[in-house]
């Protein structure tokens, strides 16, 4: 049975802020199929192609026939505990400062026995529910939790909260409150319990659909953001900046076109400056004090979130310079989630496809509703998630351009 | 004019019996810019991106990098911004007579009327109104419609609504018969454009940019402090960027003002 975690208090100013510590780093190369899987919140395990044995952990060779045809493939969840312990003193800065910590082993109903964290809720002798977890270095951690979906509290427990971003009690910022997806993010958010929505307003004389919504609720606060603003940006990380926990960057500059049928550059320069610059203004303003917050308590920073188009991966020429400057922003989003390491912040990157709004609106469906966009956003947080691919388009460019990259730039090439 | 006369004005405004007053809006990033629909080109905001500031990057100098269109803040509009005036001669901000930009204003003071009606228009009667109070509007000079639209805040003062901008400017018969009748330079005024937040449901549409400029003459947009002009007299100083065929400038626009 887990306690609720309870609403921060105000920091006590005469104390030092806790520093982020990372827990252990290195891995094999192998081993970084866990990290892949864990990013997307999907579970796999090694099996072999010649025998079918699943193995753990990651392997170069079948531990039954010796075969070195290991693929990590999708595996059962379902697994027993069969023993528990609790780490009280560890060695590691990162696990001594959150000592107890517990860890159990695994026995997995399709085979290999792991070594994992627990969650509060798993005894021994009971039925678990195994995941792979980004910890706070970014590396896949297994994890277990209790095989019911939900227990009481389940997302409050303490371990689990090292793995994941729920906003819970934290404070959020939505860069940009007048799109339709920016006002469903700051309600799916305030509905899962953030303590305080900041919501950035561009060029706030000039109205906006749903600009009454947002203003004047309990919870949800207008302020003015330009991303593509530098002074705007840092000015509003003044006031700001130490309080933001989770940052949802839902700058959002759709115009059609790719190079030949368009004139000159403005148009291209515009979402340049909304989309890439922005994003610049963005993580130079907020990102160094995020950093630093990575261990502050119940509220740390923990997340940083970009809703990017997923012809950010694949060029669409019907809206070329558009994934064009998705991919150049795909990009900083690497760089980003390397500087962001540290503080032990996740950068997390939704994939939409189109988005039911003016400017996909010749474009035939499926097109994915802004809500779902939003709900995604809450999802992959709680989940502690690094990629997702919200909608029927952005998971079929995904497997496509797994498939062959070519065969997919030919077929959006109409 | 002998050069002591002139010198005798460099006296003045170094004394304070000429006054020179700033009609210019701060050139920054939150200042309004025209709106037009999403699918039309639009004007580049106003950017300022520091190079440096006794930092790293410089350690004794501060400057920026400043990025705008031509038609932000405070600006002026050049003949060939307006197809009416595409294929005028000198019809450009770098090639407009120098001359040109230092002429005397008469100030028409429709504070109160705009105060009732912001969709408040200048039209001919009023303006021979203003003339019979303070004489006819001699050729070439600046006509500056006082609205005080400049002391609102930014929401009243672009005051956007879902069937567009809701602004004072001038109907079209005063633009044609101020630019034919009265041979005026230009037009200025302290909203976002020289026409009226409606202008483009006007006959023809946008009048002051379509007569202003089809026959060679100026805007000046985003004024501030007309309150502080006589009706007539003061002298205008509007020198735009010497911008190779530009259609317009962002400018410092001052006024001298005799104090007597």
């Amino acid at each position: 049975m887990i306690e609720p975690i309870k609403p921060p208090r105000r920091k006590n100013p005469l104390l030092r802020t806790r520093l982020p510590a990372s827990p252990p780093r290195p891995r094999s190369r192998t081993s970084h199929g866990f990290t892949r899987a864990a990013a997307e919140g999907r579970f796999v395990l090694q099996r072999c192609e010649a025998c079918g044995v699943f193995a753990y952990p990651a392997r170069e060779a079948c531990p039954s026939c010796l075969s070195s045809g290991l693929a990590f493939v999708d595996a059962p969840r379902g697994g027993t505990l069969l023993a528990e312990t609790t780490a009280r003193v560890p060695s590691d800065v990162y696990f001594r400062e959150r000592a107890p910590w517990r860890i159990g082993l695994v026995k997995m109903d399709c085979g290999p026995t792991i070594v994992t964290h627990l969650h509060a809720d798993c005894v021994e002798g009971g039925a678990v529910r195994m995941s792979f977890q980004l910890d706070k270095s970014g590396q896949a951690v297994a994890f277990a939790r209790p095989e019911e979906e939900e227990t009481a509290n389940m997302a409050d427990d303490r371990q689990w909260r090292e793995m994941t971003a729920d906003p819970k009690f934290r404070r959020a910022l939505v860069t940009n409150g007048r799109s339709v997806v920016g006002q469903e993010a700051v309600a799916a958010l305030k509905a899962a319990g953030a303590k305080t929505v900041f919501v950035g307003v561009s060029e706030p004389w000039r109205p906006f659909a749903g600009e009454e919504l947002l203003r004047g609720q309990e919870g949800i606060e207008v302020v003015t953001l330009d991303a593509a603003d530098e002074k705007s940006a840092t000015d509003l990380a003044a006031d700001i900046g130490g309080k933001v926990d989770i940052l949802v960057n839902t700058t959002e500059y759709v115009r059609p076109g790719g190079l030949l049928d368009r004139r000159g550059t403005s148009i291209a320069r515009d979402e340049i400056d909304q989309a890439y610059l922005g994003f610049i203004n963005l993580a130079q303003a907020f990102g160094p004090a995020m950093r630093v917050r990575g261990a502050d308590g119940v509220n740390n920073s923990v997340a940083w979130v970009n809703v990017l188009s997923v012809y950010a991966l694949a060029n669409w020429p019907a809206f070329g310079a558009y994934s064009a400057s998705q991919a150049a922003c795909l990009s900083l989003s690497h760089c980003l989630r390397a500087e962001l390491r540290p503080g032990g912040v996740r950068v997390m990157n939704l994939f939409t496809g189109p988005v039911d709004t003016e400017w996909f609106q010749t474009v035939p469906p499926p097109k994915v509703a802004p809500r779902a966009v939003a709900q995604a956003i809450v999802s992959g947080l709680r989940g502690g998630l690094e990629e997702m691919y919200v909608g029927d388009v952005a998971e079929e460019i995904r497997q496509r351009l797994a498939a062959n990259p070519k065969a997919l730039e030919r077929e959006l090439d109409r | 004019m002998q050069s002591k006369n002139l010198l005798e004005l460099a006296g003045a405004i170094s004394s304070g019996a000429v006054r020179v007053v700033d009609l210019t809006f701060t050139l920054s990033p939150d200042f309004p810019v025209i709106v037009l629909p999403p699918e039309f080109g639009q004007a580049a905001p106003v950017r300022i991106q520091e190079i440096s500031r006794y930092d790293g990057r410089g350690p004794a100098w501060y400057w920026n990098n400043v990025t705008f269109g031509e038609h932000t803040g405070t600006h002026f509009d050049a003949p060939i911004h307006w197809f009416t005036g595409k294929n005028l001669p000198n019809n450009a901000v770098d090639t407009m007579p120098a001359k040109d930009m230092i002429a005397p204003a008469c100030v028409i003071d429709c504070s109160a009327q705009a105060a009732q009606d912001p969709d408040f228009l200048l039209t001919v009667p009023l303006v021979e109104a203003w003339e019979t109070k303070h004489g006819r509007i001699p050729e070439r000079n600046w006509v500056l419609l006082r609205t005080d639209w400049s002391k609102k805040g930014w929401r009243d003062y672009s005051n956007l609504r879902d069937d567009g901008a809701h602004t004072p400017g001038p109907n079209p018969a005063v633009m044609k018969w101020l630019v034919e009748e009265r041979g005026i330079i230009g037009f200025g005024t302290e909203t976002i454009g020289t026409d009226a937040g409606q202008a483009g449901h006007f006959e023809p549409p946008y009048p002051a940019h379509h007569f202003l400029h089809g026959a060679g003459r100026y805007g000046l947009q985003c004024l501030c402090n007309l309150d502080q002009l006589p009706a007539a007299g003061a002298i205008i100083v509007a020198s735009p960027l010497k911008i190779q065929n530009g259609s317009g400038s962002p400018l410092r626009v001052i006024a001298l003002v005799a104090s007597t």
